[in-house]
């Protein structure tokens, strides 16, 4: 404490009026501007009890925001992580097998033909671009998880934790299953 | 470099308890004072004469508690990067000491020993002492507080329920038995080896706020960091309650919300792997 009031006492002979160093910020800053050396700030203080603390506190909680996340982080690992697609492609592979499965169960009730031989006769009856693209939607989306359950199942054996591994493994996938998904819909 | 000798000469005052400084400044006293800050405006000047600037705009997230009802918003400062420091850190500290007084967030060792300055910088958590100002490009930098957490003013973010959550896990040394020679546990290299990547983490909590999961799960998800301390007493030869604490972790929410995304171990300033100590747990739990 004597050697920080000992460098108080050093800036106020610089300031040269010592009346003023206490009573204005206008003067701290005076002398602030020349001497980017003092850590002069204008903050006022005041001393409030343990309870009217915790009060405030209180009501500054319930005021408080909640940082931004999905709209600010890096939309890589976000938008495009392997970890979030491979559940949606899971959920959307088996949500079409269990519409499809309903639908199949109720088609003779309701008159549908949804038996393989009209199904495969509408189909063929498609452009190829349209047949193609109809099956990279399911080819897609079975060789993305597919491919992905594969590293989970190493990830669970504690394989392929690497910093660098990680980023690049992401997108070897992703290239992987969007060429298998092509090579599915279109040449087989 | 202006922004690491203001902010170290901002030490003035604490520094003139060092004897050699104290002497400096009581026997000469204005002159010492003076004369530093000539020497500041002197390298300034031959900065300014000899290169351009190079202006780099920093966009800081903004929010007053005492202004409660005011939408969090972002702030633009612009600065000459041949005067600041090489780090964000610096960066900051020189709006603060410079342009804006008001803006406030979290710093002490300026060396990523500490934890106190993670925030998030262009898209990622790391901490603004570790990270250079990029300079590549003439884009803005853009530094919010920590992801998904309550902000408590500009980028300080309320830690409160991570250290609560780091204080459940019972991060110290358990045990029943006393030491075999009665002076201290010991272990053999090989098990001092195995908390190499563990003990290093410095809580500053970037790959907790880095992972979704725990985003939307932080009430009853451990997190990344959290996990992987509990990886480090796990690991510990010397722990005698790994039972205990492996029951603490086998529910649903604790550990299993973790689902290998991974982003904790792409931005842990550290260079550590949170995301293979949360596996090696599962692993431990499963086996």
């Amino acid at each position: 404490m004597i050697a920080q009031r000992a460098g108080t006492t050093v800036l106020r002979r610089v300031a040269g009026k010592p009346n003023t160093f206490f009573s204005a910020n206008v003067a701290k800053f005076g002398l602030a501007q020349p001497l980017s050396t003092t850590q002069l700030r204008p903050v006022a203080t005041q001393k409030i009890t343990a309870d009217e603390a915790a009060a405030l506190l209180a009501k500054q909680r319930l005021n408080r925001p909640v940082s931004p996340h999905l709209a600010i982080y890096d939309k890589q690992q976000t938008w495009f992580g392997s970890s979030a697609w491979t559940r949606i492609t899971g959920a959307s592979l088996s949500g079409t097998l269990y519409l499809f499965a309903t639908a199949y169960l109720a088609a003779p009730m309701l008159g549908w033909h949804l038996e393989s031989a009209s199904i495969a006769a509408a189909f063929g009856a498609l452009p190829v671009a349209v047949k193609g693209g109809i099956k990279f939607l399911a080819a897609w989306p079975f060789a993305f998880h597919t491919f992905n359950g594969v590293k989970h199942l190493l990830y669970d054996m504690t394989i392929g934790f690497h910093r660098k591994q990680i980023v690049k493994q992401s997108w070897y996938l992703w290239g992987a299953s969007l060429v298998t998904g092509m090579f599915l819909a279109f040449f087989l | 470099m202006a922004a690491i000798r203001s902010s170290s000469a901002l030490l003035l005052g604490a520094a003139a308890s060092r004897p050699a400084l104290r002497t400096a400044v009581t026997s000469s006293t204005a002159a010492a004072v003076r004369g530093m800050a000539q020497v500041a405006d002197a390298a300034q000047q031959t900065a300014t004469s000899s290169e351009k600037p190079r202006l780099k705009t920093f966009q800081v997230y903004r929010w007053n508690p005492d202004k409660p009802t005011e939408k969090p918003r972002m702030q633009s400062y612009t600065l000459d990067l041949n005067k600041t420091g090489p780090m964000v850190l610096d960066a900051l500290l020189r709006i603060k000491n410079e342009l804006d007084p008001t803006l406030t967030f979290r710093r002490s060792c300026r060396e990523g020993i500490c934890g106190s300055c993670a925030m998030n910088i262009n898209g990622t958590n790391t901490l603004a002492c570790l990270c250079r100002i990029p300079k590549e490009d003439n884009s803005d930098v853009k530094i919010y507080p920590l992801p998904h957490t309550y902000v408590i003013k500009d980028l300080v973010p309320d830690l409160t329920h991570f250290y609560k959550q780091y204080k459940s896990i019972k991060p110290y040394l358990q045990r029943d038995t006393p030491a075999p020679d009665g002076k201290e546990y010991r272990q053999s290299k090989e098990d001092r080896k195995k908390l190499d990547g563990l003990y290093e983490c410095i809580l500053c909590a970037c790959c907790s706020t880095s992972c979704p999961s725990y985003w939307w799960n932080s009430e009853e998800y451990l997190g990344p960091a959290i996990l992987l301390q509990s990886y480090r007493w796990l690991a510990d030869s010397r722990d005698e309650r790994k039972a205990e604490r492996k029951a603490a972790l086998n529910n649903s929410m604790s550990l299993y919300r973790c689902h290998t995304i991974l982003n904790c171990t792409r931005t842990c300033p550290k260079g550590l792997n949170p995301g293979l100590a949360i596996a090696q747990i599962k692993k431990e739990l499963a086996f």
